[in-house]
């Protein structure tokens, strides 16, 4: 396992502008291993891709590249590349030349050279672009040359930040399938940075959950979405109900004035914990049949289902569900033990409510495209 | 371009612009080249690049203009060099720092150029200069420097460095950082990052710096006049055009033609500069 390891952060502080960025970040990076680190804007995430690639130092903590220390290591002589957030391909030079920049510094031969071009540019679908100069380029396919760029050096690490926040939807799913398809014919090594969490959910090995500087969990997306650490995790990973409650003993909690069998245990006897619940685990059954009565104050179709906010005894869920009410219809809901996920109280508990303000709007809002956290 | 009509409201909106070239760009050429191909008589008349290709003169004025383009060539030489890198300082700079510079930079612009070249002419003088009695107060023999190329292309290089500093940083300031993280990701050392990506991209500045110094100063008068020791041909056009103003004509007409192919001969320089990193 150790000998695995790539890429090791120990006890990372910086403060940029008197401001603490990253607070004693510790984290390794497994070879050939896709990592996300995923947080909104200002968690730390890009300042953690810049350390790495050696753009910033650290005030404290060390970078461990391949078992040595980077200490003083300046980026043209890292083993890493990066995918800049707006591509920073060259304007004065052409596709080919453009993706000849590392070959041409690192003096390779001239058929080595070209060979190299020629088979990253396959690998980006290019062919044929050699000469197109970059501002006649589509978004997408600057992306493409920038991949091949970085590619083309034949990093061991590849750097990624908001490679796709710049595309429109279509394409940057596309561009995530290819991305991945990429990182893994290739066996390098990515370290991803996004704030959108269904690309880290869909494309990464493992999740580095970020926030003020802070990680807050590292897991497979699985593990992220399915047992997440503390309500922030919760909240930012998909759309969750975070629900005050009480651990009553192993196995039993008690929330909505009610005591569910669950299967979460070692909390303390009494300790106040927060249920997560996500909308697409609960069922709407008939009120004479559910565990808790609720009424449907909005209903919303989304294609694959209808989103409901629910009324229960004044905390509001989201419930997802493909039968249709309408609103004010009186439901029951019903909850499976292992739908539940009992996580301890933590500074975000307070902050993050129920859906009584709810709306699309403030979501898309409250989630921005752009990504300054330097 | 495309020869779209342009819209009657842009067109009224350039008419300001389209009189203003008219009278004061392209009329003062016109009369230029009508002077100079115009006798004593007023009729069309090739005598005045006759007196100036003369035998008797030909060696004297085709030095003159050779001296002017060498001297202009220098000055520009020299300004770019002194402006290139201080463009990359003040790029680089804090913005408050940058804006005492270009303070500094702007300030001997103010200051009109006669006043200046006469200040360094007094600063340079032999018997009576600032350097020479400092010199000579110390013990140390006199220098001679005025009235000499030396002091003549200092004199333009004060005048006009400005004017190759501005462009250049402009361009410069407004580069894309990234593209410089981009280069020192792939493996470009601080040398290479300035050769491969701040050089080429700094050539839109460099290009109509150049132009904005040389153009100068190969007409230049009065400054060369003042410090340097031979004359060029700005001084002769200066002297002469009041009283044969035809004769002034005919010399404005060969130096704008020599500018021009100047001119010529740089922008092929820098289409090639474009493709210079080539495989």
């Amino acid at each position: 396992m150790e000998k695995d390891i790539i890429i090791d952060l120990r006890n990372i502080n910086i403060a940029l502008g008197g401001q603490p960025i990253l607070q004693d970040l510790s984290l390794y990076i497994r070879n050939k291993e896709f990592i996300t680190l995923l947080g909104p804007s200002g968690c730390g995430k890009t300042t953690t891709l810049r350390i790495i690639a050696g753009f910033l130092q650290p005030d404290e903590g060390q970078v461990i590249f391949d078992g040595s220390d980077c200490a003083g290591v300046p980026p043209h002589k890292r083993q890493v590349n990066t995918i800049f957030q707006r591509y920073a391909l060259f304007p004065h030079l052409n596709v080919y030349k453009n993706v000849a920049f590392g070959l041409k510094l690192a003096k390779l031969s001239k058929k080595e050279l070209h060979d190299r071009v020629t088979e990253m540019l396959a690998l980006v679908n290019l062919t044929g672009f050699e000469k197109r100069t970059i501002s006649s380029l589509s978004g997408g396919q600057q992306q493409r040359v920038a991949i091949a760029r970085a590619l083309a050096v034949r990093p061991r690490v590849l750097l990624l930040d908001e490679p796709l926040g710049a595309l429109d939807l279509k394409l940057r799913k596309d561009m995530q399938v290819e991305l991945k398809n990429i990182q893994q014919q290739l066996g390098v090594t990515f370290v991803y940075v996004t704030h959108d969490q269904e690309e880290a959910l869909s494309m990464s090995d493992t999740i580095v959950v970020m926030d003020e500087g802070v990680i807050q969990q590292i897991g497979t997306p699985k593990d992220i979405y399915d047992e997440p650490k503390n309500a922030f995790v919760a909240d930012f990973i998909g759309e969750s109900n975070i629900i005050d409650g009480i651990m009553l003993a192993d196995l039993k909690v008690k929330f909505a004035g009610m005591t569910f069998t669950c299967v979460d245990k070692g909390f303390a006897k009494n300790e106040k914990v927060d249920v997560v619940i996500r909308p697409e685990d609960v069922d709407i059954v008939p009120a004479a049949r559910g565990v808790l009565p609720g009424t449907i104050t909005s209903a919303t179709f989304k294609g694959v289902h209808y989103e409901y906010i629910v009324d229960v005894q004044g905390f509001k869920w989201m419930i997802q569900s493909t039968d249709a009410y309408a609103v004010d219809d009186v439901i029951g809901i019903m909850i499976d033990p292992q739908e539940m996920h009992v996580m301890k109280k933590s500074k975000y508990s307070d902050l993050i409510g129920d859906y009584s303000s709810f709306s699309d709007e403030f979501d898309e809002l409250s989630n921005p495209e752009e990504d300054d956290d330097e | 371009m495309n020869k779209r009509k342009l819209p009657i409201g842009a067109a009224l909106l350039n008419a300001p612009f389209t009189l203003w070239i008219a009278i004061f760009v392209l009329a003062p050429l016109v009369l230029v080249a009508y002077f100079a191909f115009t006798g004593n008589d007023g009729r069309f008349s090739l005598e005045w690049f006759e007196y100036i290709f003369h035998p008797a003169r030909r060696e004297t004025y085709l030095r003159m203009f050779g001296d002017s383009l060498l001297y202009g060539a220098t000055a520009t030489a020299i300004s770019l060099l002194l402006a290139f890198p201080l463009a990359h300082f003040m790029a680089q700079s804090k913005p408050s720092v940058q804006r005492v510079l270009m303070l500094l930079i702007m300030v001997p612009m103010w200051m009109n150029f006669l006043i200046a070249t006469i200040a360094w002419q007094s600063i340079l003088e032999y018997n009576s200069g600032l350097i020479n009695n400092l010199l000579a107060a110390i013990g140390l023999p006199r220098l001679r420097m005025i009235n000499t190329p030396g002091a003549a292309i200092l004199g333009m290089v004060y005048n006009f460095v400005p004017f190759m500093i501005l462009p250049i940083y402009t361009v410069m300031a407004r580069l894309n950082v990234q593209l410089v993280e981009a280069a020192q990701d792939l493996g470009a050392s601080r040398w290479q990052v300035l050769r491969r990506v701040i050089v080429p991209l700094s050539m839109p500045g460099v290009m109509s710096g150049i132009v904005m110094v040389f153009v100068p100063s190969v007409s230049v008068f009065f400054i060369n006049d003042r410090l340097g020791g031979v004359r060029l041909i700005g001084d002769v056009i200066n002297q002469r055009v009041l009283n044969e103003t035809n004769l002034g004509a005919a010399f404005s007409l060969i130096l704008m033609l020599m500018i021009l192919v100047c001119m010529l001969v740089l922008n092929r320089m820098g289409d090639r500069e474009k493709g210079a990193f080539v495989t």
